[in-house]
């Protein structure tokens, strides 16, 4: 197939030995497979996790106790929460309020499973540590202001527990909590310091779930838990969960029109570039005609120039697209991002498509040309 | 028969009357001169031999093949076929090298085959720069590398448009050596020039002006008379 070996050969020396022109075209191919990569692999693996991030802004699903009754039983929520899709929920955070008194002054204290409330609220902010003792306690914000204390005083709280005499406890004060909401108007201790302290164990105040399943879903859910878990009130925190469907929308339209006209950019530059390549190449174009070659033959190698360009294109522009990808990902999302196969071949398979639609009009133009008016140049 | 027949050609571009009711005949391994003052036509006529362009009226038969009626396919075909071209400019791929300057021209005929094009190029003379570039070779290594691609699929015939107009006199008598050994292969040769010395080296003269043969003239034969084209000293023989 000596034939192939002389179509690759003057397709080769074609882009390696002139000073190309069309390194502007592979560099434009280039830039539109790190956008397309890059946008598709932050697109493709975050979102998913997206729906997460923002949910955890913050909860969308909160039990209170229904009817008369002042407290949730824990196994009632647990029984709620067997109704959960478990791969959904991001976290199911039990709050217990009780008062004690510090200094003769009420104060609230609030019992919670640390790691819990770290997920359901992600923006709190602890200057310190977080508690990981039942005797550890993240003071809000306010509460330091007015006690004067930091992250490793001591603090003794009067306990008035659910049978017996009130006694005085010593606490570590482990971080000061910043949260923006009430919180910062309380005490935070483990759930189970709290209980220890009370004598009573088995009860919140109010759980806070975050669940990331769209809003109709979530709205089912919560119908089903109402129905078939006595005790128990779920209550949809509505404004949140339309405000993150609003946005992943919006951003997915982004995501969209940004590739869209990356895209078309690209097209537009490499089919300009081509445009100039083949007038610039009239003279050369009309001599291959006039010792032999068809139509064919100038297509075929022009278009040849095109995928060869595609290929080095895409791959230059998918080895930076990862990088660009990897960045935001990690700077945005704080999370490492996956590169799924599909997503090369697709890149891959653009860059093609992109490169020979704008080769089009080009190839169209080589074959017109007349080699007897390009060659009779006096 | 003839290897190329025109009969009352005429080439009209827009208002222009570039040739007008020329008829010509050249036999198997002739060799003609085409002079003539720069507008006369001497160009028109040759691309229109060389299935670069068709006439505006007329009849043109090259090797008992009418050309009037062709598409431009066809003609592309022909020409490939039958014509070798040498022009004044020595158009050469400028990414190609020496070799593959020839190579190509085997491969729009049929099969690239390097072996035949380093011969082809042995043939001018030009085997050391094989691996070169037209931009590395002289004007005169040029025009014998056109001249080599010119012969690789073994024309009929042979045009040569003011081929050694751009070359000094050495150059110039390499180049018509070249001729007289490809005339005494057997090939017809059709070669358009300004310089009467250099026309003096073909069998026949042909005067054009305005358009018009106004001059045919035969002139006293030298070296080897022509005769029936009776081998391909290079080329893709095998076909
Ligand atoms: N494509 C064209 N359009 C218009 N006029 C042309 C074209 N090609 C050639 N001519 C005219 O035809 C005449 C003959 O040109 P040409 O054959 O190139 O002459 P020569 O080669 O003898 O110098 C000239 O007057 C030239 O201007
Ligand atoms: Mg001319």
């Amino acid at each position: 197939m000596k034939n192939h070996n002389m179509f690759f050969r003057i397709v080769f020396c074609s882009l390696l030995r002139r000073r190309s022109r069309m390194l502007a075209a592979l560099l434009a191919v280039a830039l539109g497979g790190t956008v397309f990569l890059g946008m598709g692999a932050v697109y493709y693996d975050i979102p998913r996790q997206m729906g997460r991030e923002f949910r955890s802004y913050g909860s969308n699903l909160i039990f209170v106790a229904s009817g008369h009754a002042l407290t949730l039983n824990l196994t009632q929520v647990e029984k709620a929460a067997s109704l959960l899709p478990a791969d959904k929920v991001i976290g199911l955070t039990p709050f217990r309020y009780e008062t004690m008194y510090y200094t003769l002054r009420g104060v609230t204290v609030v019992g919670t499973d640390m790691a819990s409330a770290r997920k359901t609220s992600p923006y709190w902010r602890v200057q310190g540590r977080w508690p990981e003792k039942d005797a550890e306690i993240l003071l809000g914000m306010d509460v330091a202001e007015q006690t004067q204390l930091y992250a490793g005083a001591s603090l003794s709280l009067e306990v008035v527990p659910r049978t017996g005499e009130k006694f005085v406890k010593t606490l570590t004060v482990s971080g000061i909590l910043r949260s923006g909401g009430a919180e910062d108007g309380f005490i935070l201790m483990p759930l189970s310091g709290l209980e220890a302290l009370m004598g009573e164990a088995g009860t919140a105040s109010v759980v806070e779930a975050s669940i990331a399943v769209p809003g109709e879903e979530l709205a089912v859910l919560a119908e089903s838990i109402r129905a078939g878990v006595p005790g128990i009130a779920p209550r949809l925190v509505k404004r949140i969960a339309d405000s993150e469907t609003t946005v992943l929308a919006r951003l997915r339209a982004l995501v969209y029109l940004v590739t869209a006209v990356v895209l078309f950019l690209t097209m537009i530059c490499v089919g300009a570039t081509m445009m100039t390549v083949v007038m610039e190449r009239r003279r050369e174009i009309g001599l291959k005609k006039a010792i032999g070659a068809e139509n064919k033959h100038i297509a075929a190698e022009f278009l040849g120039e095109g995928v060869l360009l595609a290929g080095a294109g895409a791959l230059l522009g998918m080895v930076s697209g990862w990088f660009f990808a990897r960045i935001v990902s990690l700077s945005v999302f704080e999370r490492e991002v996956s590169l799924p196969f599909f997503l090369v071949a697709l890149t891959l398979l653009t860059s093609l498509l992109v490169t020979l639609l704008a080769s089009f009009i080009p190839v169209l133009r080589a074959m017109d040309v007349d080699p007897a008016q390009t060659l009779r140049g006096e | 028969m003839n290897i190329l027949e025109l009969h009352d050609v005429s080439m009209v571009y827009g208002q222009v009357a570039a040739l007008r009711n020329v008829s010509l005949t050249v036999s198997p391994g002739e060799w003609v001169a085409v002079m003539g003052a720069s507008g006369s036509g001497k160009t028109t006529l040759m691309n229109i031999i060389g299935c670069m362009d068709r006439a505006s009226h007329g009849v043109v038969i090259l090797d008992g093949e009418k050309l009037s009626r062709m598409a431009a396919r066809d003609l592309t075909a022909i020409r490939r076929d039958k014509i070798g071209l040498i022009f004044q400019q020595f158009h050469l791929v400028p990414y190609l090298t020496a070799v593959e300057n020839i190579m190509i021209a085997q491969y729009y005929h049929s099969m690239a085959d390097e072996k035949e094009a380093l011969q082809a190029l042995e043939r001018v003379g030009l085997q050391h720069r094989a691996r070169h570039l037209p931009r590395q070779l002289s004007g005169g290594e040029q025009q014998r590398l056109c001249i080599a691609r010119a012969l690789i699929n073994c024309p009929k015939l042979v045009l040569a448009d003011e081929p050694t107009g751009n070359l000094d006199e050495d150059n110039q008598n390499t180049v018509l050596d070249l001729f007289h050994r490809l005339h005494a292969e057997g090939s017809a040769i059709i070669m358009v020039t300004h310089a009467p010395d250099v026309a003096a080296h073909a069998q026949r003269v042909v005067h054009l002006e305005f358009g018009r043969i106004v001059n045919d003239a035969p002139r006293a034969p030298h070296g080897i008379s022509s005769g029936e084209p009776d081998k391909c000293a290079v080329g893709n023989m095998a076909k």
